[in-house]
């Protein structure tokens, strides 16, 4: 029964166990969960163990071992969503549909929880519908679909409008603002030999613009030297960092930078394959960018001896994520590429020597390799003279939260957060959050900062809250994100975000003592000291940030004395009152110690 | 003349592609450690071995010795940090220690006695996991893993046969075996099996032998953990 649609899709794939990845999701397509028995159809014939299929399967958010509704509904909650009021939405939804946030209705018809953001914080409150995404929603619009659900309507029949992504570009410099006919970057590129490039690349003085900023050029001539059986072109398309949404903007409308830039890097290096990771929430996005790919491959942009350069072979394939945030950290990356848990690998070796199957590997952000299109055509010289000294070219930067006009914006290195807030419509500003979660939040005192790598870094999300916004609440939904996205392989990590998100939470219930935040403090410090990878080393930035810049909101918080526990027994002997029907003075605990009311 | 580095001021001798504590173990000179095991590839997942190398903290059982390291280990602030890391595992599951029957032969408990950690200090998290009493000669007791991979290397690189693998993710992750029921009875799991021996909390016990070994008389009751150079003792038989 399994073999039927199960062998097909393993023979497109070559029964080839790394490919485990995208079989899964297609084998889930069937049933819209992966049945018991196909693990075993799928071990048997891939030759791995169930455990292994399981192992990997349960890693990711959107892989389900067990029935789930017909309708899977998640909510976007980053803090953004939050703001625009997706719990009211959620709760709302819910009612409709007569169900519980996080179960399967009975009939098994829907289900309804939240999930990290969706990359849609410019155009939110969002959600993800059976991984479709649907944006800017509004209790009408929830109270649609709840009629749509009931009627199982399929979605194909629903209105396109709730589809509707916007790139909402507000401000283009030297990426965005120029136009590239397909190949022309290539041709340019095609006409010296493979050194050349990467010596322009080098002297364009190009960083990474996925956040840790190492230099383009160094990283392709460190790759097309290491030797190795084959050599791969990655892009990093999971853009996981709450608050960012410039690739996706780039992958809708700037796709063929993006691949042209993936070409060449493979011209560069001397690879045939490039493989374009891509978010499972940007799965709308599928295949709009496989049909680009092929008409590049009419268009000779791709496949073999491209442009007429005999011997130059290349081609690019798209791998769809399942919601991991840490899948865009690159070593865990390739490990998902390579059909496994997303679990960072240890370093050294690096990529650029031991990557996807052990050969030398390129990964870059998507925006990186679009920029360097700019650099084929222009040279390095001229793309090396905008921006500031240590952060050449341009930087897009993903604009959402308390402000007028959220999207994108494009700027030159050396951009000051004030500018970025003016023009984007920010008033009364308290903070912004500058490079997402992982990055720094910054204060009012601080708007005179400059966006570059000698300054504040960036991957490119830029949060804007206003004096209204709980600066607290933004840290515990932050917190909240690193404890479900930590992928759990290292103990200082794995329990440390939950300890973290926990005592936020207690906090929050009106439990918090000043104990609590030496807590915190001494959290962060072993995080940052001996977490395995760049997760565990941020996860406490938010936290400690705003401890640090806007005290008030933790202070109005604290019950002032040293130590309150999480536990009040007073309140644990409620559900014995609730059920004998008591709530006399015998029924409840006094806290004569302390001299304490609840 | 074999290289060297310095161990919190001893010299260390190694050899080529040597770890820096497989090169201290062999030295004698001892760095805790829970998901290390001589014979097999490092995990580098339970952090407890971090050492100070030139300044910047890295596991030990993952870095690779070079000639004129200078690492630190046994220092107050890396033994401060690591105790906090047991206590971690301590409230990740639940450990009883007087009702376990690994007490004693326990490397997490002795672990803990080395760094002196003498209270949980966190909230519990008290999960809920099963145990599998399936096998008629062994049981797994999850409850106490500590997610060191172990049982998971041995069973693929020895055993040749993929009976455990770790599931899930986050604080969520735990172990799991090769079978559709998930019960240890249903895969080929055998007492012959090196996954059988490794494991160095009280997760994968052998039946009916418990308390044969009183306690008082056990591995870690002889002699603390730093005594035990290869601290996977409890599984030879003396
Ligand atoms: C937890 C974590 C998440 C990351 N997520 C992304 C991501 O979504 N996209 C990205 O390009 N880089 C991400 N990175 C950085 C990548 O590891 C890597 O540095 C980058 O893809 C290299 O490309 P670049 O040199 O072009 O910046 C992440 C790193 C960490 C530690
Ligand atoms: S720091 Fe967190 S995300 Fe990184 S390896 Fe450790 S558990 Fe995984
Ligand atoms: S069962 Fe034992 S050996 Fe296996 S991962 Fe858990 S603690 Fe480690
Ligand atoms: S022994 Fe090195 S990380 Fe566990």
């Amino acid at each position: 029964m399994h073999s039927e649609y199960i062998d097909p899709i393993l023979e497109r794939y070559g029964h080839n166990p790394t490919k485990l990845m995208q079989i899964l999701r297609e084998t889930q397509e069937h049933f819209g969960h992966i049945h018991a028995d196909a693990i075993d159809h799928l071990a048997a014939k891939l030759g791995i163990t169930r455990a292994q299929i399981e192992s990997t399967a349960t890693f990711y958010s959107f892989f389900y071992l067990e029935p789930v509704g017909r309708y899977r509904i998640l909510f976007s909650d980053n803090i953004t969503d939050r703001m625009l009021g997706n719990m009211d939405l959620l709760e709302r939804l819910c009612r409709q549909l007569w169900i519980e946030r996080g179960k399967v209705s009975e009939d098994g018809l829907v289900s309804v929880d939240t999930t990290s953001c969706t990359g849609m914080c410019d155009q939110g409150p969002a959600l993800l519908v059976n991984n479709r995404a649907a944006t800017r929603l509004t209790a009408e619009r929830v109270d649609a679909i709840a009629e749509l659900v009931k009627n199982q309507t399929p979605l194909a029949q629903w209105p396109a409008e709730f589809f509707q992504v916007e790139d909402n570009i507000r401000r283009k410099d030297k990426l965005l603002g120029s136009e590239l006919q397909p190949g022309e970057a290539l041709r340019a590129a095609l006409s010296k030999p493979p050194e050349a490039l990467v010596e322009e690349v080098k002297a364009s003085n190009l960083r990474g613009r996925g956040g840790a900023g190492f230099t383009t050029g160094l990283k392709w001539e460190a790759c097309r030297n290491a030797p190795g059986e084959a050599h791969y072109v990655v892009c990093n398309a999971d853009e996981g960092e709450p608050g960012t949404f410039k690739d996706r903007v780039l992958l809708t409308s700037y796709a063929d930078k993006v691949f042209e830039g993936m070409t060449l890097c493979g011209y560069a290096i001397g690879a045939k394959l490039g493989m374009l990771y891509l978010r499972g929430e940007y799965r709308y996005l599928l295949d709009p960018l496989n049909e680009i790919l092929q008409r590049r491959r009419n268009a000779n942009l791709l496949g073999s001896g491209i442009l007429g350069k005999a011997g130059f072979d290349f081609d690019i394939e798209i791998h769809l994520g399942a919601g991991a945030y840490i899948c865009g950290e690159e070593s865990a990356l390739i490990e998902s590429l390579e059909g496994k848990r997303g679990n960072p690998r240890n370093r050294p070796p690096f990529p650029v020597t031991h990557g996807y199957l052990q050969q030398p590997t390129v990964v870059n952000n998507v925006e990186t390799f679009a920029a360097t299109t700019l650099i084929a055509l222009h040279g390095g010289a001229w793309y090396q003279a905008i921006g500031t000294e240590k952060s050449a070219g341009t930087k897009l930067l993903s604009v959402s939260g308390d402000c007028e006009r959220p999207g994108i914006y494009e700027y030159p290195f050396g951009v000051t957060v004030a500018q970025v807030l003016e023009d984007c419509g920010a008033r009364d500003t308290q903070a912004a959050q500058v490079s997402g979660p992982s990055g720094v939040c910054i204060s009012s005192a601080e708007f005179g900062r400059r966006i570059a790598f000698e300054d504040i870094p960036t991957a490119g999300a830029f949060m804007v809250f206003d004096q209204s916004r709980d600066m607290f609440e933004v840290a515990r939904n932050f917190a909240h994100f690193f404890a479900h996205e930590s992928c759990g392989f290292c103990t200082p990590c794995r329990v440390g975000t939950s300890l973290q998100s926990n005592l936020m939470d207690k906090l929050h219930n009106g439990h918090g003592s000043p104990y609590d935040f030496e807590e915190i403090k001494k959290l962060n410090q072993l995080l940052l000291s001996m977490s395995h990878c760049g997760l565990g080393h941020t996860a406490c930035n938010p936290v400690l940030d705003t401890i640090a810049k806007f005290p008030a909101a933790y202070e109005k918080r604290l019950q002032h004395k040293d130590f309150t526990p999480a536990f009040n027994l007073d309140w644990a002997l409620g559900p014995a009152r609730r059920m004998t029907g008591r709530d006399d003075s015998g029924a409840h605990f006094k806290e004569e110690a302390t001299g304490e009311t609840p | 003349m074999s290289k060297t580095f310095t161990l919190d001021g001893k010299e260390i001798p190694f050899e080529d592609g040597q770890t820096v504590i497989q090169a201290a173990l062999d030295a004698g000179a001892y760095i805790p450690h829970l998901c290390h095991h001589p014979e097999f590839p490092p995990s580098g997942s339970c952090k407890l071995c971090t050492v100070k190398i030139d300044g910047r903290q890295t596991a030990s059982c993952t870095r690779r010795a070079e000639a004129g390291m200078t690492v630190e280990s046994d220092t107050q602030e890396l033994n401060d940090e690591r105790r906090s890391l047991t206590q971690m595992l301590f409230v990740e599951g639940n450990h009883f220690c007087p009702s376990c029957e690994k007490s004693g032969d326990c490397q997490l408990q002795a672990t803990a006695y080395q760094l002196h950690m003498l209270t949980p200090h966190y909230d519990h998290f008290f999960p809920n996991r099963p145990v599998d009493a399936s096998h008629p000669d062994y049981l797994l007791e999850f409850n106490r893993c500590i997610l060191c991979s172990l049982c998971v290397r041995a069973s693929r690189d020895v055993d040749g046969k993929n009976v455990f693998a770790l599931g899930g993710r986050g604080i969520g992750t735990h172990l799991t075996v090769n079978a559709a029921s998930h019960r240890l009875a249903d895969t080929d799991f055998s007492a012959d099996d090196m996954a059988a021996k490794v494991c160095p909390v009280g997760v994968i016990l052998k039946k009916r032998v418990g308390f044969a070994v009183p306690i008082g008389q056990r591995t870690f009751d002889k002699k603390p953990a730093a005594d035990y150079v290869d601290s996977r003792l409890p599984a030879k038989e003396d």
